[in-house]
């Protein structure tokens, strides 16, 4: 470290080394703290400013513009896509609403459809009933009056057989035929 | 032993095209030159050729050139508001540059462009000229505001005029030293431990400590990777703030 170092940034011209009153001129500056060494100085800021000025004109014109737009498109078609899938719920929403209301009506027709059948299908099967119901009084009330006429007729000829039978019985027992105005008083008094 | 330590050695310009002087300055193409050159390049191949093909869902470099837009995106709106979209490119660029020559200075051998005070004193004094000039040219003589605090009694501003003006004067100052002396002290201090490792190995028995110095190099590699991207940070953080300044003058 101490003795000078023969890598440090070379001196303006190799004479400077030679010369004897000019070596501690130069230790002072080349063996200084390179950091410090100013004869690097204005190098150093020209090519900072124009290595500094191509990277700031790069990122300012192509670089960052073309950044903000990956970032921003990206953004764009996620929003688009997340638009796009909103209004697929929606429709599908719809969709399944449009259905649901659908299908109740269906369900709706088909309870009324039922019912109407039933109900038809009830009168009808009621009406049969009423006019078989009516029918069949009729033939009920014919057959009573049958019933009844025969009955009559029947109790009529009771009264002229059980008159043959007394007269006849009489007729042996006394051997002469009572007289037909006895035997009807006769009838009479045990018909009642 | 013939072993000699030269931490400093590693922080000389080598020139690499010689161009002549002017009196006192020598101009050539140095390394740290053509190393500030590649970091424009890697910057360029990282948000530039990643990004050509503009991918909707992007690939890894193109993903790290968005996460680090949207992270200085972040940084400098929180700092400035809205106001300060215009200083983007200006905070980007300085934080890829100073992040990527902080990088190269973790390759070994290779050379740390910002562990020179000239570099972040030039990037620092950008910084507070474009303060000051785009402050004066929106606010006039109002910017100058910014060194009187409101609500202060007539008295008291005599002294705080001045602290206000010496602070504003001091940020060009800290900005670059900090990132400068960061870098510096940083790769002083590893090169020192890893060359305890080298003369523990060479100082017969002691040589069973060699492993404590390796140890503390590689937690201390460890930490320059970190101060390295922390640095960069700070550098566009503290950026941010300072254009604030500049778009809001009012104290």
């Amino acid at each position: 470290m101490a003795q000078p170092n023969p890598l440090t940034t070379p001196p303006p011209g190799a004479d400077t080394q030679v010369v004897p009153g000019h070596v501690e001129h130069t230790e002072a500056h080349s063996g200084a703290f390179p950091p410090f060494e100013t004869s690097g100085f204005l190098a150093q800021i020209i090519w900072l400013a124009l290595a500094f000025g191509l990277l700031y004109y790069l990122m300012d014109k192509v670089a960052l513009p073309r950044i903000r737009g990956i970032l921003h498109n990206r953004a764009e078609r996620l929003r688009a896509d997340l638009d796009q899938a909103q209004a697929m719920k929606s429709q599908a929403d719809a969709a399944g609403a449009a259905y649901e209301t659908s299908l109740r009506e269906a369900q709706n027709k088909a309870r009324d459809i039922a019912q109407g059948t039933r109900n038809e299908l009830n009168a009808e099967a009621e009406a049969k009933r009423k006019m078989l119901e009516a029918e069949l009084n009729t033939k009920l009330a014919a057959s009573e009056a049958t019933i009844r006429s025969r009955t009559e007729a029947a109790m009529g000829n009771v009264r002229s057989i059980a008159g043959e039978t007394a007269s006849a019985i009489v007729e042996r027992l006394t051997g002469q035929a009572p007289d037909q105005a006895s035997l009807d008083r006769a009838l009479d008094a045990t018909a009642h | 032993m013939a072993v000699t330590i030269d931490p400093i050695h590693q922080f000389e310009l080598k020139s690499l095209v010689p161009l002549g002087h002017i009196g006192h300055q020598q101009l050539a193409f140095t390394q740290s030159a053509l190393y500030m050159f590649a970091a424009v390049g890697v910057v360029a191949l990282i948000t530039i050729v990643a990004t050509a093909s503009r991918s909707v869902v992007p690939g890894r470099m193109q993903s790290l050139a968005e996460v680090f837009y949207e992270f200085i995106e972040d940084t400098l709106h929180q700092a400035t508001g809205d106001g300060g979209k215009k200083f983007m490119p200006l905070v980007f660029s300085l934080f890829m540059f100073v992040l990527i020559l902080n990088l190269f200075g973790m390759i070994p051998y290779a050379f740390a462009v910002t562990s020179h005070l000239i570099i972040t004193f030039g990037l620092a004094a950008l910084v507070i000229s474009v303060v000051v000039g785009y402050g004066v040219y929106k606010h006039g003589a109002h910017f100058f505001g910014l060194f009187v605090p409101s609500g202060v009694p007539k008295v008291l501003l005599a002294i705080l005029v001045p602290i206000e003006v010496i602070s504003f004067i001091s940020r060009p100052i800290s900005l670059s030293v900090r990132l400068f002396a960061n870098m510096l002290a940083g790769h002083i201090a590893m090169k020192i431990f890893a060359f305890f490792v080298v003369q523990l190995l060479l100082a017969g028995a002691w040589s069973v400590l060699s492993p404590l110095p390796l140890f503390l190099t590689i937690a201390l590699t460890a930490l320059e990777f970190l101060v390295a991207a922390l640095q960069a940070y700070v550098f566009a953080t503290l950026t941010a703030i300072y254009l604030n300044d500049a778009l809001h003058p009012g104290h």
